[in-house]
């Protein structure tokens, strides 16, 4: 278990250095920063200067070293906007973002699932299908579009629901107020939909297959009821690969919180990041992407290890 | 497993939905082929529209509606039509071919060569693909060949993943044991005796991949880094419109997000079907 436990962890770093490697050289390609921070009207000795004090007189490797040298102890440089830490300036964002895609994964999980276990039963009844033409317009309809519809139709029509931003009560607050909770409605309900629905197909097709397992015949045999056959024998397997995509699933959300954000004016990372390109701040860009893949590789890394604990066949390869 | 047998185009043809989204696709690919055929007018000929004609709701004239400088929303969505079919068909194509040879090389061709491809795969995997495709967009700028460009190489580990895995348990076949014995050239057998064997889950992965590279370059072209406002997309025309939707122009976004939909919808509904026609471990 800790050879495993270590070699995953030694894996997962491997995969964050060649991340850091890759944005870097990236941002490294695409352009010069020492245009945007001085004035049009510098002279070159100015420009010569900031150059050498910004380190970008050095050959790529070393300006990488330095740069992994510094982002180990937390700094990725100052944003070119904000004038603060880039890293702070993501981390004080992150909050929001993490709120909205927690509420998205809680209801696509929690209606996604259920859906999927109830198409299942009797794939040829009328429900089933309704349900499965529902989860197939779920994974059609595009995510920013939908968010448009919802904001003019129940925000800008019938003025139910605000049409954008956030109740201003403190990180995660949003759940436990009724203000906190209408901002969060129309962003989260967009952002979920396309996950929902994916689950639920998962857990169908999933459960399609393990009911056909002769297990399932065996216990319908011995006459257990069809309630704990689906409950227990069934969904249990089931579960074990919709795990392992709510954790991929996850990062996908929080990368697709720019659009919804975006949409809604909700203030977190992916508003940040949406303005951040436009405005040319490389080190919001960079700070951003390192906090992405580093929650990426660490919800794979916890994935991994749950299913050490759910499915023993995984122990012991 | 054969694909082209009448066996399976039988078993499709049974689900009504997915002949039906077969159907819509080829009513969508007819008319992206060639748009001139029904379109009122040539929606990229700014000589022919005509400002005074801007804002129309949908009427006689304008089925759909005008955009903000009098062009025909009907017209525009079938020219956008194209070129979302073509972002997210070409981009398929080229993906699904490169997943397929670094699929089989990884998975046939031994260990080293393995490792190196699947650790591409995985640094690749370790950020999500929006993301990457976003970063590649926003630093490299606009345009219809980039973005097929950048939806390629964000696609392609998802064949060679699933090619790999195949060809793992594929390699000890009798068949492929036989070529070998036979002294066939690795590369022969990977190409011409793995590689017919193993187009079942790669036709399945390229329908639902489609679906998402159209879905990908809408989204794309939405936040602006897609291909440029010359020559919209569906997507680039929802974002048109979403400036001025909440002053009541709601046909400019509200038309060109619904046939996006329907077409994405046409595709997943073939995919679905036929992931169950070829999927042989549903059938007992």
């Amino acid at each position: 278990m800790i050879t495993y436990l270590s070699s995953r962890v030694a894996h997962a770093l491997v995969v964050l250095l060649a991340v850091s490697l890759c944005v870097f050289f990236v941002m490294y390609k695409a352009g010069d920063p020492v245009e945007l921070l001085l004035p049009p009207d510098a002279s070159q000795l100015q420009v010569e200067q900031m150059r050498k004090t910004l380190g970008l007189d050095q050959p790529f490797w070393i300006q990488y070293g330095l740069f992994l040298k510094k982002a180990l102890q937390g700094n990725v440089g100052k944003s070119f906007i904000y004038g603060q830490s880039a890293l702070t300036v993501v981390m004080e964002r992150l909050p929001a973002t993490l709120e909205l895609a927690s509420a998205a994964m809680f209801m696509a999980v929690f209606l996604g699932i259920p859906l999927g276990v109830a198409a299942s039963i009797n794939p040829k009844s009328y429900t089933s299908k309704g349900i499965m033409f529902f989860s197939l317009t779920g994974i059609s309809v595009p995510t920013f579009w939908m968010g448009m519809v919802l904001v003019l139709v129940f925000a800008v029509t019938l003025g139910w629901l605000p049409s954008s931003g956030r109740a201003d009560l403190g990180p995660f607050m949003s759940f436990f107020s009724f203000e906190g909770i209408t901002y969060l409605v129309l962003p989260a309900v967009t952002l979920c939909l396309f996950q929902l629905a994916l689950i639920l197909r998962l857990t169908k097709s999933g459960m399609m297959e393990v009911l056909l397992q002769d297990y399932i015949k065996l216990a319908r045999a011995k006459g257990v009821p069809q309630k704990s056959v689906v409950m227990f024998h069934a969904l249990k397997n089931t579960l074990i690969p919709v795990i392992t995509i709510i954790g991929i699933q996850f990062g996908e959300l929080i990368a697709f919180t720019i659009v919804t954000e975006t949409i809604f004016a909700w203030p977190g990372t992916g508003k940040l990041i949406i303005d951040s390109i436009q405005n040319l701040d490389r080190p919001v860009v960079v700070a951003y992407l390192m906090v992405v893949a580093v929650i990426f590789v660490l919800i794979n890394l916890i994935v991994d290890i749950l299913y050490t604990f759910i499915d023993p066949r995984v122990r012991v390869q | 497993m054969k694909i082209a047998s009448s066996e399976t185009l039988q078993e499709f043809m049974e689900d009504k939905l997915a002949v039906a989204g077969a159907v819509l696709l080829l009513a969508a690919v007819v008319l992206a082929a060639c748009p001139a055929m029904v379109a009122t007018q040539n929606p990229y000929d700014l000589a022919v529209l005509d400002l005074e004609d801007s804002y129309q709701p949908p009427s006689k004239d304008f089925l759909l509606g005008t955009d903000d400088q009098g062009r025909d929303v009907f017209s525009a969505v079938l020219y956008g039509l194209r070129i979302s079919l073509v972002v997210g068909f070409v981009s398929t194509f080229f993906s699904s071919l490169i997943g397929l040879v670094a699929g089989l090389l990884a998975g046939y061709g031994g260990k080293w060569l393995d490792k190196i491809i699947m650790r591409f795969a995985d640094i690749q995997l370790s950020l999500p693909v929006f993301l990457v495709a976003l970063v590649i967009m926003a630093i490299w700028g606009q345009g219809l060949i980039k973005i097929i460009v950048a939806i390629t190489i964000c696609n392609w580990v998802y064949y060679a993943r699933t090619v790999r895995g195949i060809v793992l348990s594929e390699k000890n076949m009798d068949y492929v044991q036989a070529a070998e014995a036979g002294g066939q050239h690795p590369l022969m057998i990977m190409f011409s005796e793995i590689a017919p064997n193993i187009m079942a889950p790669v036709i399945v992965i390229a329908t639902v991949r489609i679906a998402n590279a159209i879905l990908l370059e809408a989204t794309l072209s939405f936040l602006g880094v897609g291909v440029p406002i010359t020559r919209p997309s569906l997507g680039s025309l929802i974002s048109n419109g979403y400036e001025v939707l909440f002053s009541g122009y709601w046909w400019m976004s509200v038309f060109p997000g619904l046939v996006l939909m329907a077409v994405v919808l046409a595709i997943n509904l073939m995919g679905d079907r036929l992931r169950d026609v070829l999927n042989p471990r549903l059938k007992r």
